[in-house]
């Protein structure tokens, strides 16, 4: 975990007063809390450092430990028994054999990062202000077919299995909160919340905005003009669709149901919109040629 | 409405260790609704989240009751902008393969 200058932290003096610590405190507080900032990391992060920063800045003793030994301060003790017990050994070795040695600042500072660092990170907050935990924010990677129909999915959140159902028609970007899925709350505080964000590839042919679906088909001169059956694919099968006689290019129908599911209406659909696109046949025979010159002619 | 959609203020305030008239004043300021049922007042457990959110603006950040109001306003309108914004994105991706 990165050493944080909790004066930095909350912007303030290494003289400031306990006024002075509190007042920052609030106002930083009020900007970052999460409450007040939906979704964003930044301000979660920096609200945890101003809260770490505060609990041991408002507390006499834990600043002056702070002040004194930096990033280690929650290992004074310890610090200050190894350094009289190395003490004693330095004396009792420059007794026995009048030399001198010895650990020096920065070793004893190498033998508490070894002895002491994982714990550091392990620190609680000891005050009496409840804190509700932090939210967890996940994204769930799906593919748009996979969200066509409402299915379940096993999570893996801080090596605990939620099962969760995902409704029919999610969409892209759509968060859903698990309730108290979070991290723990501080001090009896409420735990967080589990949100979790869904990012939804499409690979079909179809565009979808919301629960309509849109797609182009292709459509030969001769159909267009003369009118005939076709048949398209909609998002799960395919339908016959009959194609009016002279159908411009850029036509637009609307097949009522066949789109995607409307979130959370069950057996309702939203619409598909198919645009037929025009392809004037190439490679023509002088035969061809010479009956389009006849058609020309006639127009 | 069903009684288990409800839960009754004193059994709220209890658990929360916040006082009855916190909940009347946010019900004044019209930002929570109180359902009265045989003289008893509850609110509804669809409302704890908020209410939850503001317990934890008023007694850990010390805003008063009006600044709840605006700033519980104002977060409403981040969150249909950030709603607005997803579903513009989404929109944006029919035209974007053009």
């Amino acid at each position: 975990m990165a050493f944080i200058d909790y004066y930095k932290a909350l912007g303030v003096s290494k003289t400031a007063s306990e006024k002075d610590i509190k007042k920052a405190y609030r106002k930083l507080a009020r900007k970052h809390h999460p409450d007040l900032n939906p979704n964003d990391k930044e301000a979660e992060k920096k609200f945890k450092e101003i809260n770490e920063a505060n609990e041991v800045l408002s507390n006499p003793e834990n600043r002056k430990k702070y002040d004194q030994y930096g990033e280690h301060w929650q290992n004074s003790e310890a610090y200050e028994q190894a350094k009289q017990q190395q003490s004693r050994q330095q004396r009792a070795y420059q007794g026995q054999a009048g030399g001198s040695g010895g650990y020096s600042e920065r070793d004893f500072e190498d033998i508490f990062g070894n002895m002491f660092g994982g714990q550091a990170s392990g620190r609680r907050g000891s005050g009496n202000s409840r804190f509700r935990g932090q939210d967890f924010n996940a994204e769930l990677q799906l593919d748009l077919k996979d969200v066509y129909e409402e299915h379940k999915r096993t999570l893996t959140v801080n090596n605990k299995n939620i099962r969760i159902t995902i409704p029919a028609g999610v969409e892209n970007g759509q968060t859903i909160k698990i309730k108290g899925h979070g991290g723990k709350g501080v001090n009896g505080g409420p735990n967080g919340d589990l949100l979790i964000q869904f990012s939804i590839h499409n690979h079909t042919k179809f565009k979808r905005n919301k629960d309509n679906l849109y797609t182009t088909v292709n459509l030969d001169l001769y159909t267009a003009m003369l009118g005939g059956d076709l048949m398209v694919d909609t998002f799960t099968s395919k339908v016959k669709l009959t194609i009016k006689p002279e159908t411009q290019n850029g036509t637009k129908v609307k097949l009522k149901g066949k789109g995607f599911p409307k979130y959370k209406k069950a057996g309702q659909f939203g619409d598909l919109y198919i645009t037929y696109q025009l392809k004037t046949p190439t490679k023509l025979t002088d035969k061809e040629k010479e009956l389009f010159t006849e058609l020309q002619k006639l127009r | 409405m069903e009684v288990t959609d409800l839960i009754s203020i004193n059994t709220f305030c209890s658990h929360y260790k916040v006082p009855t008239t916190f909940i009347h004043d946010l019900k004044e300021y019209e930002l929570i609704e109180i359902v009265v049922l045989n003289n008893d007042h509850f609110i509804k457990t669809t409302q704890i989240i908020e209410v939850e959110k503001l317990i934890r603006l008023h007694f850990d950040l010390h805003i008063n009751l009006e600044g709840l109001d605006a700033v519980y306003h104002l977060l409403q309108r981040v969150e249909n902008m950030q709603n607005k914004i997803t579903s513009l994105q989404n929109t944006l991706r029919l035209y974007e393969d053009l």
